[in-house]
C-alpha cells in the first residue's frame, strides 16, 4: 500500500506531467484561457488517460512482447489512443450526452495530446506491473488537471492586470507557468 | 497563391518560425533545450519527419478519404518516427538515450500534424517537400538558439556535438556563477516567454 502512495504522490506532484515533465503543453497554454474550459479539458483527460494507460499496458504485453515487436511500440500505441478516442466519443454521444457536452470538443484534441501518449510510454519504460500502470495513469492525469485549473485562475486574474504589450498573451503565459512550475519545483527530493 | 517554391521553403525560417509564430509543439522545445546539442539532434530527427511525412501524405492526397484522414495521416507520421528512432538508437546512441522519450513523442507533435493538415493535403509534392524543410529547418534554429540561451546561461557553456568534441565550455569566464534553474523545468518556461516577448519586441 505505501508504495501505492509514493507513487500517487510522485506522479501528481514531484514529477508532474505538465510542469515538471514538459509533456502536454500545447493544450496547457490552449485551454487554460477560461476555468471552464480548464476544467473541460482536465476531465477529459483524467478519463481518457486512464483507459489509454490500461489498454496500452495490456497490448504491450499481450501482442509486442511475444513477438518481439516492441519497436512498433509508437505505431501500435497512436493507433490505440485513436481509436480509443473515437470510441470514447460515439459511445459517450450515444448514451451519456449529457457527459458528452461537457467533454464534447475536448475529446479529439486528446489524441495529440503528449500528455496521454507520453504515459503511456512512461507506463511501459519505467516497466510497472498492471496495478502500477493503473495508478500511475490516473495520478498522472489527476496532476495534469490541477496543474491546469491553477493555472487557468491564474490566466483569468493576468487579464485585470495590465501586461506590457509585447509580453501579452502566450508570452505572459508562459512566464506564469515558469513560476508555477517553480513552486512545484519545491516538491523536488520529497520521495 | 502562386508562391514560389523558395518562398515556401524560407517562409518557415522567419515568418511562420514554430514555435514562436506557430505556437505547436511546445513539448519538445521546453524539454530537450537543456543543451544546444540536443536541440538541433531533436530538430533534426523532427525535419526528417516532417519531410518524409509531407511527401508521402502530398504524394497520397488524392487517394485518403476525407474523412479519415487524420487517422491517415497519423500512421504515415509514425511510420517515420518509428524510422528515426531506430536509426538513431543505431549511429547516435547517446543521443537517442539523451532525448529518451520525446524521440516517439514526434508522433503527437503538433507541427507534423498541422503541416500535414494545413499544407501536404491541399499542395503538390514539390511545394510540400519545401515547406517541410522550411518549417523543419526553422524548428531546428528555434531549438537550437533556445538551448544556446539555456546552456550558457545554466551551464556556462556550449556543446554543439560532443562525439566529435565541439564543446566550449567556460564562455562567459570560470568566475560566472551558472543559474542551475535555467536548465530545469522553471527556466524552460521563462526563457521561452521572455525569447517570445524580445521576438515581439524586435518586430515592432
Amino acid at each position: 500500500m505505501g508504495d501505492y502512495l509514493v507513487l500517487v504522490i510522485s506522479c501528481i506532484f514531484v514529477n508532474n506531467i505538465l510542469l515538471m515533465q514538459y509533456l502536454g503543453n500545447c493544450p496547457f497554454l490552449g485551454t487554460s484561457k477560461k476555468i471552464e474550459t480548464a476544467v473541460g479539458m482536465a476531465m477529459a483527460v483524467v478519463f481518457v488517460l486512464v483507459m489509454a494507460g490500461v489498454i496500452t499496458w495490456v497490448t504491450n504485453k499481450l501482442f509486442l512482447v511475444p513477438y518481439n515487436l516492441e519497436y512498433l511500440k509508437t505505431l501500435s500505441f497512436i493507433l490505440v489512443i485513436a481509436s480509443l478516442v473515437q470510441f470514447v466519443e460515439m459511445f459517450l454521444k450515444k448514451s451519456i450526452p449529457a457527459l458528452y457536452a461537457g467533454l464534447g470538443i475536448f475529446l479529439p484534441l486528446i489524441t495529440t495530446n503528449c500528455a496521454v501518449f507520453g504515459v503511456c510510454i512512461i507506463n511501459i519504460r519505467e516497466e510497472y506491473t498492471f496495478f502500477e500502470a493503473l495508478v500511475s495513469s490516473f495520478s498522472y492525469a489527476v496532476g495534469f488537471g490541477l496543474a491546469l485549473i491553477l493555472f487557468a485562475g491564474v490566466r483569468e486574474r493576468i487579464l485585470l492586470g495590465r501586461v506590457p504589450k509585447p509580453l501579452q498573451d502566450t508570452s505572459i503565459a508562459l512566464v506564469t507557468a515558469g513560476l508555477l512550475s517553480l513552486t512545484f519545483f519545491a516538491f523536488k527530493g520529497m520521495v | 497563391m502562386a508562391k514560389s517554391i523558395v518562398q515556401e521553403f524560407t517562409k518557415g525560417l522567419w515568418e511562420e518560425i514554430p514555435p514562436f509564430r506557430l505556437v505547436l509543439g511546445l513539448c519538445p522545445v521546453l524539454a530537450v533545450t537543456k543543451s544546444v546539442e540536443n536541440g538541433i539532434g531533436m530538430g533534426l530527427a523532427t525535419t526528417f519527419v516532417l519531410i518524409g511525412s509531407n511527401l508521402l501524405v502530398s504524394a497520397m492526397r488524392k487517394v485518403i478519404p476525407n474523412k479519415i484522414r487524420i487517422a491517415c495521416f497519423i500512421i504515415v507520421i509514425a511510420t517515420f518516427v518509428t524510422v528515426v528512432e531506430l536509426l538513431m538508437q543505431a549511429y547516435t546512441y547517446a543521443l537517442f538515450l539523451q532525448l529518451g522519450i520525446f524521440i516517439p513523442l514526434i508522433v503527437v507533435n503538433c507541427i507534423v500534424l498541422g503541416r500535414a493538415e494545413a499544407f501536404a493535403f491541399k499542395n503538390g509534392i514539390i511545394p510540400s517537400l519545401a515547406d517541410g524543410a522550411g518549417i523543419g529547418i526553422g524548428f531546428t534554429l528555434a531549438l537550437a538558439a533556445l538551448g544556446a540561451v539555456r546552456e550558457l546561461l545554466g551551464n556556462n557553456s556550449i556543446t554543439i556535438w560532443s562525439p566529435w568534441d565541439l564543446s566550449f565550455p567556460m564562455i562567459l569566464g570560470s568566475s560566472f556563477q551558472p543559474f542551475t534553474f535555467m536548465v530545469e523545468a522553471p527556466g524552460a518556461f521563462m526563457c521561452l516567454g521572455l525569447m517570445l516577448c524580445f521576438m515581439n519586441l524586435f518586430e515592432k
